[in-house]
């Protein structure tokens, strides 16, 4: 049941009807039904896996509570005999023994995750390798199906176990309400990865009908559903054919599917962010935001801690943060001070943490080279741009450029091109078609194709390329408004006839101008996938 | 305390470390910094930052990370 179709919509407003006629306090309990209802929708015996994570969570975090009361209760019976190394030892020896209980759960889930996920991918990187070196036999693919959010719903539930385990967060004790925090359906599929303690501040609370609320998020999931259906779906068709074709499509086309992708995932996932947000928001839950205008950031590091915010922290608090801090590396970054000099024995730590996460984000993007390489080359291109920070500077300094409204769109659009040029590998079949790609942009001179009407041969027509263009502008527009605050809130603030005209329109546009019919597919959103 | 502060002054020499008390908020020290930072602290005051008090609150300001450093060193 995808947000695009109708049966999500009557399902939505059945939810929303139902949930502010029953009582209070249970209403959680329907969104917990509702969730598991949803869910149940791409496969009932899907539902096996939303339910070995939760329980296996639930059971795990309870022992890990269980240890820490049990490490309280001794310090505090034996508070006068305890010196301070009896106590730092018997803390040692519990934390051992929570260390074992997260790392049980933690192999368990991302084993699942990663059997499902990279199985197939791993046989055919070993049937490349025995084809590599002469060999003719072959192993078979396996027929599975990747269950629908998983990567989305484990990384949520992995991250508030580990919350749990370092004491952040006390463990949820009620398993409907922790069940309802793993499967909350608008985020279930597409993100954000919300946070325990955030989440749960309005998820469980006893929510009383607020209209500010409702009139707000309806105008948000309204956003979403342009973005998606009037802007990403109508330049689809583009993408596809130059994407599809990389032998015809060369060139001034590579720039133009650059460019064109760009505006189709900035439309497709933030419109999915903004109808789960928004959905969240009629029923009186807030999420986390996952976007800050990415495409107004002036480099590469700005710009991931503005796009898939969630999905940034998650990595940095879980990966990054205990990678680079952790034993060994403190013990190797010790080794290179003395070694290999102060410059080295610094940098090490980072440039080892950054390169794993890296690897390990691109992996979770997909099971392919394609994403494996765009992940390594976003890393590899972070600590380059931190290298270089000192020549910028000094470069700052001298041509005193920064502030500058010239230099600023300049930086911008570097970094806008720069990303783009990324998602190459994301785009095509494979990594060396990608780099082929990439390399025509500076060897075929077809820059003409701009002018000659070629650009209408690509699936889209004048009047896709009308809307799209106004699409995109209103984008703009409402991205420059975003910088005074809130949109709806600036709006909130004009007559009620201005914001009635303001949504009827938006409605209108996505009925009048969605894009619906043969040869569009409004039915994936691309983060789904994932 | 002079120790703390030299250190951070090397990460970031224009920034005045006695005073500010944003400095994860204003995104004055990333995250590489904060790696860094925490290997400095491991090697001179052999306190060794958790990764569950990487947070904005023992981060924000020097005088933050120094009690955090002290209460470390008491546990």
């Amino acid at each position: 049941m995808l947000f695009t179709s109708y049966n999500f919509i009557l399902f939505l407003v059945i939810v929303f009807i139902l949930y502010y006629c029953i009582p209070k306090k249970f209403r959680w309990i329907l969104l917990l039904f509702a969730s598991y209802f949803f869910y149940a929708q791409a496969g009932v015996e899907l539902l096996l896996f939303l339910l070995s994570t939760t329980v296996s969570t639930y059971i795990v975090s309870l022992q890990l509570l269980r240890l820490s009361g049990t490490q309280k209760a001794y310090i505090a019976k034996n508070k006068t005999v305890l010196n301070k190394e009896a106590k730092k030892a018997y803390k040692s020896k519990i934390k051992k023994k929570q260390w074992k209980w997260l790392l049980a759960c933690l192999f368990f889930n991302f084993g699942v995750l990663a059997i499902f996920k990279y199985t197939n991918f791993t046989i055919a990187n070993i049937n490349s390798l025995i084809t590599a070196f002469g060999g003719t036999k072959q192993l078979n693919f396996l027929n599975l199906v990747l269950p629908m959010g998983i990567s989305f719903y484990m990384f949520q539930t992995m991250g508030y176990l580990i919350d749990v385990y370092r004491g952040t967060v006390q463990a949820e004790r009620n398993i409907g309400k922790l069940a309802l925090f793993v499967s909350f359906f608008p985020q279930l599929v597409q993100g954000p990865i919300s946070r325990y303690n955030d989440l749960s501040r309005t998820l469980f609370e006893k929510q009383a009908f607020n209209s500010s609320n409702v009139w707000f998020g309806l105008q948000r999931i309204l956003w979403g559903y342009l973005k998606k259906m009037v802007i990403a779906d109508r330049i689809l068709p583009a993408v596809n054919t130059i994407i599809n074709a990389p032998e015809d499509y060369q060139g001034a086309y590579v720039l133009a599917g650059m460019i064109f992708y760009a505006i189709e995932l900035y439309a497709d996932f933030t419109g999915g962010i903004d109808i789960v947000i928004g959905i969240g928001q009629i029923f009186g839950i807030e999420m986390t935001e996952n976007f800050n205008r990415p495409y107004f950031s002036k480099n590469i590091t700005e710009y991931w801690r503005r796009w898939h915010i969630t999905m940034g922290t998650w990595f940095k608090d879980y990966l990054f943060y205990p990678i680079s801090i952790c034993k060994p590396m403190r013990k190797l970054s010790k080794w290179s001070r003395n070694h290999l000099g102060e410059a080295v024995g610094r940098k090490l730590p980072v440039y080892i943490s950054t390169l794993v996460v890296w690897f390990v984000t691109g992996l979770w993007h997909g099971a392919s080279w394609n994403f494996i390489t765009w992940g390594v080359f976003n890393g590899v291109i972070i600590l380059l741009s931190g290298e270089c920070a000192p020549l910028y500077q000094w470069f700052h300094k001298r041509f005193r450029v920064e502030n500058k409204i010239w230099y600023s769109a300049f930086q911008i659009l570097r970094t806008f091109l720069l990303m783009s040029s990324l998602r190459l590998f994301d785009c095509y079949r494979d990594v060396k078609t990608a780099f082929s790609m990439f390399g025509t942009l500076f060897t075929k001179w077809n820059y003409e194709v701009f002018f000659n009407g070629s650009m209408l041969e690509l699936g889209i027509s004048t009047a896709d390329y009308m809307v799209l263009l106004l699409g995109v502008l209103l984008l703009l527009l409402v991205s420059l408004r975003q910088r005074k605050g809130s949109v709806r809130q600036q709006m909130a603030e004009k007559p009620i006839t201005v914001n009635l005209l303001a949504v009827y329109l938006l409605f209108m546009a996505i009925i009048i101008l969605g894009a619906y019919g043969i040869g569009y597919d409004a039915s994936q959103f691309i983060y789904n996938q994932f | 305390m002079e120790t703390l502060l030299e250190i951070l002054e090397e990460l970031h020499a224009d920034v005045d470390f006695k005073n500010c008390e944003t400095l994860i908020d204003s995104a004055i020290l990333d995250s590489f910094d904060i790696v860094t930072l925490i290997a400095e602290i491991d090697n001179v005051f052999d306190v060794a930052i958790p990764a569950e008090e990487i947070i904005p609150e023992n981060f924000n300001s020097a005088k933050a990370l120094y009690a955090l450093i002290q209460r470390l060193d008491e546990e």
